[in-house]
């Protein structure tokens, strides 16, 4: 073992004029964004696995098994209808469940959030870049329950072109909800109570599996303010035809679910790390 | 005040519901030294190293960091600070080189600069040959120097230690002393907070010693075992009663004593006060100052 160099060439101490900085600089985010790629690098397999394997199992099974006894559903296919119904189930795994475990980790277990905080980044950057490489994921492991629903003779269609973009948008509601949760829940054992009482619940009123028109009313009315269930209807929109002012209403929700969660997803986190 | 500051704290107070961690502190880091913040557990050291980086935020008082009034300025002055955690918070799935670019981009290294940033990091940390190592194959000792490197990525002209060697053994102890001591010697200012009296005394231009959220003292580490416990002390080992004898006479003849465990030290025996007890002659030195003043076993 050498001696470390006696001297280290430090910065001239002269005081360098103030740079003007402000909130959500790019540098900040894109600094915590390289931090999630290359830390993806090493769990991206396992990741991947559970984001796209699991949702094309459900569509497999309810598919084929429930396809065997339902033929048609609203005029499509079964098959084709759970075939594009769980990408939102793949997005909403692969959103959602990372926002609320892999920031509690990183900020309880890990302290991988003090470490950033010394560093020139805000609480509102982390939890921006956050949400962000969430929701590139699920845009991209969420388009897999459609290229399965594609190789068992799914009609490819222009407009799915946009299910990237809609998995990406609905991506970025669930991240940025998912580590709001993961701010304000003080142990990781309550995340029981949101996934049992809360994201099942959501999951099964969004119209993946059954059309909601099947429910009752009161359950009908709730799937309204269910983003999973707007996230739902896009994709089959997207790829059995758009239907105009429809879409842009299920757009609309998506986007002020996002924005909303996203500052509230700032509020908890900032609560939390800044004392 | 001469010498330009790169941290002045005045009448900080930071409340956590009925406790107060730190209780009109005042403290000074002049530039291109290094202070040590030396106080027991609980006495509010940590929490002054939070709000140095804005982590938490100060009930009242005034804080600056390189200039740069806090919190509200504080990105400014955490761009141009390094932090030395207490926790080991690096990225363990990473390789140590891995660590170290994430945190140039952190930093805003530019990205010309970045690939000799990282190098120069690691020839700081003697990781150069353990590059491509994954953190959680590293030894203890080298996890350290990499949380040191990794505070130094962007060449920062002020460095926050937070218990540096704590939980280190003693040769893994003396590399970041001299890594530490290559800092000062480059114009870097230092504030390093730990209990280790020794380590204090070695690397410390001056030393502010904490007691619940106070400062208790002050000044250049000779100059505080001077003032406070004389040039000398003599240890007396005996029986419970005896050491309690000795306190009783030192006291009277107005010298301060501390318990060392199982003996009683009679500080300021130079002092010309009274008669000295029988027993070992040694130096005073720092760690009479902290016991004296930080309250423990005091009589």
């Amino acid at each position: 073992m050498t001696p470390p160099p006696a001297e280290v060439a430090v910065a001239p101490t002269a005081r360098r004029p103030a740079k003007r900085v402000g909130r959500l600089e790019r540098s900040a985010v894109g600094g915590v964004l390289v931090r999630e790629i290359i830390n993806f690098s090493s769990f991206w397999r396992s990741s991947a696995f559970s984001s796209m394997v699991e949702p094309t199992i459900y569509m497999l099974a309810f598919g084929f098994g429930l396809g065997a006894l339902v033929d048609t559903v609203d005029g499509y296919d079964y098959v084709y209808f759970v075939g594009t119904g769980t990408v939102a189930t793949a997005v909403l795994f692969s959103s959602a469940f990372p926002g609320m475990f892999g920031t509690f980790v990183k900020r309880e277990f890990q302290h991988t959030y003090d470490a950033i905080l010394a560093a020139p980044v805000d609480s509102e950057e982390i939890v921006t870049a956050e949400g962000l490489w969430l929701a590139a994921r699920a845009g991209t492991f969420g388009c897999a329950p459609l290229l399965v629903a594609l190789i068992f003779g799914l009609p490819p269609s222009w407009g799915m072109l946009t299910v990237p973009l809609i998995a990406f948008l609905a991506g970025l509601g669930w991240a940025f909800w998912g580590i709001g949760i993961g701010a304000y829940l003080k142990s990781i054992d309550n995340f029981s109570y949101v996934i049992s009482g809360v994201l099942t619940p959501l999951f099964l009123v969004a119209g993946t599996f059954f059309p909601i028109d099947q429910l009752p009313d009161w359950a009908q009315v709730l799937a309204q303010f269910n983003p999973l269930y707007h996230c739902v209807e896009l994709v089959r929109n997207a790829a059995f035809g758009f239907e105009g002012w429809a879409d842009l209403v299920h757009v609309s929700v998506l986007v002020v679910f996002a924005f909303v969660v996203w500052r509230l997803a700032i509020i908890g986190m900032t609560r939390r790390l800044v004392t | 005040m001469s010498a330009p500051l790169a941290i002045r704290l005045r009448g900080i107070t930071k409340r956590y519901g009925d406790i107060t961690a730190v209780d009109g502190l005042d403290l000074d880091v002049p530039e291109g030294t290094c202070v040590g913040l030396l106080g027991p557990n609980g006495a509010g050291k940590s929490t002054t190293m939070k709000l140095l980086t804005a982590q938490a935020i100060a009930d009242s008082g005034e804080l600056e960091v390189l200039g740069f009034p806090l919190p509200r300025e504080s990105k400014q002055a955490r761009a141009e600070s390094g932090v030395v955690p207490q926790l080991d918070n690096l990225d363990t799935t990473l390789t140590v080189a891995q660590n170290l670019v994430v945190f140039a981009h952190l930093y805003r290294v530019s990205r010309r600069d970045r690939p000799a940033a990282v190098e120069r990091a690691l020839e700081l940390a003697n990781l150069v040959d353990r590059r491509d190592t994954r953190v959680d194959k590293l030894s203890g000792g080298m996890r350290r120097r990499l949380l040191i490197a990794r505070a130094l990525v962007h060449q920062p002209r002020l460095v926050l230690l937070d218990e540096p060697t704590v939980g280190l053994d003693p040769q893994v102890r003396q590399e970041l002393w001299a890594l530490i001591s290559g800092l000062r010697a480059g114009g870097v200012s230092i504030l390093m907070s730990t209990h280790y009296i020794e380590e204090a005394e070695r690397l410390c231009d001056s030393v502010t010693i904490m007691s619940h959220g106070r400062v208790v003292a002050c000044g250049a580490p000779a100059a505080l075992v001077r003032e406070h416990a004389g040039s000398a002390a003599v240890e007396v080992y005996g029986s419970p009663a005896r050491l309690a004898e000795v306190e009783a006479e030192a006291n009277a003849a107005g010298l301060p004593t501390r318990r060392t465990g199982t003996s009683v030290s009679v500080l300021r025996i130079d002092s010309g006060n009274g008669s000295v007890p029988d027993g070992e002659r040694r130096p005073a030195n720092l760690e009479d100052v902290f016991v004296l003043l930080t309250g423990e076993a005091i009589s």
